[in-house]
């Protein structure tokens, strides 16, 4: 993971953004400051507002209200064709009627560039993408990802100050994902372009975006690298969209210093958090475990709080993990992910096993809302 | 397995054989009557025309007659027809083209309930004969007709405009009644674009009017050749527009054709006249066929 610059110097400003259609409400409030040369994804499901988002940048919707700075311009009033800023579109838009070369040059022609430094451009763009050799072919003779990398020599080839990713995998099968997502992060950095993505795939953000902005209802709901956000998600909502989770809802009991105390009906014992929050004693909060920090055990925990008894319902085997779906005494179910370290298939855990669950004081979540 | 496959063919041979056998009937042995007589000799007779062949005395004549072909070439009327005919043609598509594309591309680009009310628009003046329609173009392009009153009352002109029985007439008829046949199938084209094409040239930094040329133009092109074709095929042997609304300068095959059936009686030399308007048309048909079959694909 390359490391941010200390100060974070503000690429892309984006100020108080609304847009309306027809009186709904895409995007609302948004507030957003994007480096210079880091990948940023716009993160939710569909209709969240993130293309919207995207569409604002590119210019082919224009803000109800807000401003949109790039590179301290002002964008309001610029067409989408006065843009520094290309996008690479969901089905690539390549244009089926002129050759791969022709489609990467159709961006320089518009400029007026001189036709030998258009030549020069074209095959240094397509050998960038390692497309040298398909020149001469026009685009449906292209599998998928050949004509991913065509549409995205085609936006690098005018060295755009911001390169916007619509959906960049959706056209893609799966296999070919993976491959192509590092792939791409690796040449977008190679350029050291400023790059704004849109997903709504969570493991393509992760692998792709330094930092991510998850979105819901028009909303921006949290900025934060991958890591913190799957491990310090601000709210339910987060912490529920990227991956699971298990949720305890209960009050603060206790306040020490540096930890906290909480007591939930669905669980006998209490919880204990030893990292960062503050508020009363009484408050209603909710608590979030990732699956992979609780460990399953057949032996009763020495510790006095962060443990439940419970028995072995569901079993996932997924080979390398198996997530354990334990019912509590409450009957609250917890998921549970283990690493199966052990090949033999005795130690573990069958169907309607007794089991105790317990996690370490630094694994729970504080959730605001 | 292998002969209810054979059985199955057989069934489907049945059903394509029925369209062919129509064709060969209505179509293909008209044209090889009508071929026939083109090379047969005038006679004042019923029919009026010499047979081809004759068997008497053990021996088969075939008689051939090349001269109403010869004829054609020797009378320069034929030949302005035939150029006169291709003029029209032309200049009609080319304003069907000019008014419908951008028609068809507004409709295309429409929202799916009016663009149905539009298309609707379109194709409802068809439901009226044709004839009434060119009819009605009469009384809206004569002097004392719709066209000159409004003008006149307007205090625009003082005498009415020579409208009616002219060239003019016969285009003012030709796209108004061939519109639909150019609209249709550049719609039918231009519905299919992909509307990421032109924000993906306006984003590479084409403006309105580039992306217009560079994309949606070129890829309409099938769209136009078949609009073109369907337009500029039927108008070339037209008769009844120039018959109704054209007047003594307007020399069209259509008419020609007409007069040497039914005034001359010349069965043998209008056959031939249609004769060499088929192989004319021929090409143009080739290149209808040519764009269609890229259309479906």
């Amino acid at each position: 993971m390359p490391t941010l610059s200390e100060d974070p110097q503000s690429f892309v400003e984006i100020k108080q953004i609304n847009k309306t259609f027809d009186r709904i409400v895409a995007v609302k409030d948004v507030n957003l400051n994007i480096r210079k040369g880091e990948i940023f994804a716009l993160l939710g499901s569909s209709g969240c507002g993130k293309s919207t988002l995207l569409r604002m940048l590119a210019g082919f919707e224009t803000p109800s209200s807000g401003q949109i700075l790039i590179d301290g311009e002002d964008m309001a009033n610029i067409p989408p064709y006065l843009r520094h800023v290309n996008m690479m579109f969901q089905s690539y838009a390549l244009f089926p009627h002129m050759t791969v070369e022709k489609n990467v040059a159709f961006g320089l022609k518009q400029e007026g560039t001189p036709k030998n430094i258009i030549k020069k451009k074209v095959a240094e763009a397509l050998s960038l993408v390692e497309m040298q050799n398909y020149g001469k072919r026009s685009p449906h003779q292209l599998s998928g990802g050949q004509r991913q990398r065509v549409a995205l020599a085609r936006i690098l080839v005018k060295s755009p100050k911001l390169l916007l990713l619509d959906e960049p995998m959706a056209a893609l099968d799966k296999k070919l994902r993976v491959q192509m997502q590092l792939e791409l992060v690796d040449i977008i950095e190679r350029v050291g372009v400023t790059c704004v993505m849109v997903t709504h795939d969570q493991e393509e953000a992760m692998t792709m975006a330094w930092r991510i902005a998850v979105m819901n209802e028009g909303s921006i709901i949290q900025v934060g690298t991958p890591a913190e956000i799957y491990e310090f998600p601000h709210n339910r909502f987060c912490a529920e969209f990227i991956g699971s989770v298990n949720i305890f809802s209960g009050k603060i009991a206790e306040e020490k210093p540096d930890q906290v105390v909480i007591a939930s009906h669905e669980i006998e014992n209490k919880l204990l958090i030893s990292h960062g929050l503050i508020g009363n004693v009484g408050t209603e909060v909710a608590v979030a475990i990732r699956p992979e920090k609780i460990v399953v055990s057949r032996e009763l925990p020495q510790e006095d709080c962060n443990w439940a008894k419970g028995v072995v319902k569901d079993i996932v085997y997924l080979g390398g993990l198996s997530t354990y779906h334990v019912t509590l005494t409450s009957g609250k179910t917890v998921m549970a992910t283990q690493v199966n370290i052990n090949r033999s298939t005795q130690e573990r855990f069958t169907w309607d096993d007794e089991a105790y669950i317990s996690w370490s004081p630094q694994s729970g979540v504080v959730l605001s809302s | 397995m292998k002969n209810p496959m054979k059985k199955l063919l057989r069934g489907r041979d049945w059903v394509i054989a029925f369209p062919y056998l129509w064709l060969s009937f209505f179509f293909l042995v008209p044209f090889a009557i009508v071929f026939k007589i083109s090379f047969a000799e005038l006679q004042i007779a019923r029919p009026p025309y010499s047979s081809l062949f004759e068997y008497g005395e053990e021996i088969l004549s075939i008689k051939l007659n090349f001269g109403n072909y010869l004829f054609l070439l020797t009378d320069d009327l034929y030949t302005n027809a035939y150029i006169s005919s291709l003029k029209i043609a032309f200049i009609s598509t080319f304003y069907c083209l000019l008014i419908g594309f951008p028609m068809a591309y507004g409709i295309a680009r429409s929202s799916q309930a009016v663009r149905n009310l539009l298309l609707m628009l379109i194709v409802l003046p068809s439901w009226t004969s044709f004839l009434i329609r060119i009819y009605a173009w009469i009384g809206i392009l004569k002097n004392n007709g719709l066209i000159n009153n409004f003008l006149m009352s307007l205090g625009l002109i003082t005498e009415p405009l020579a409208l009616l029985n002219t060239n003019t007439a016969v285009y003012i008829g030709t796209v108004y009644a061939y519109m639909p046949f150019m609209i249709l199938p550049l719609f039918t084209n231009l519905v299919k674009h992909d509307d990421a094409l032109l924000e993906a040239a306006s984003d590479l930094g084409a403006r309105p009017w580039k992306s217009f040329v560079s994309i949606t133009l070129p890829l309409s092109l099938p769209g136009i050749m078949a609009g073109s074709m369907l337009v500029f095929i039927p108008v070339v042997g037209e008769f009844v527009i120039p018959e109704l609304l054209g007047g003594s300068e307007t020399l069209m095959i259509g008419k020609v054709l007409w007069q040497e059936f039914f005034n001359n009686r010349d069965w043998p030399v209008a056959s031939a006249v249609a004769i060499v308007m088929l192989i004319m048309l021929a090409f143009p048909l080739a290149i209808f066929h040519h764009y269609q079959s890229r259309e479906v694909l």
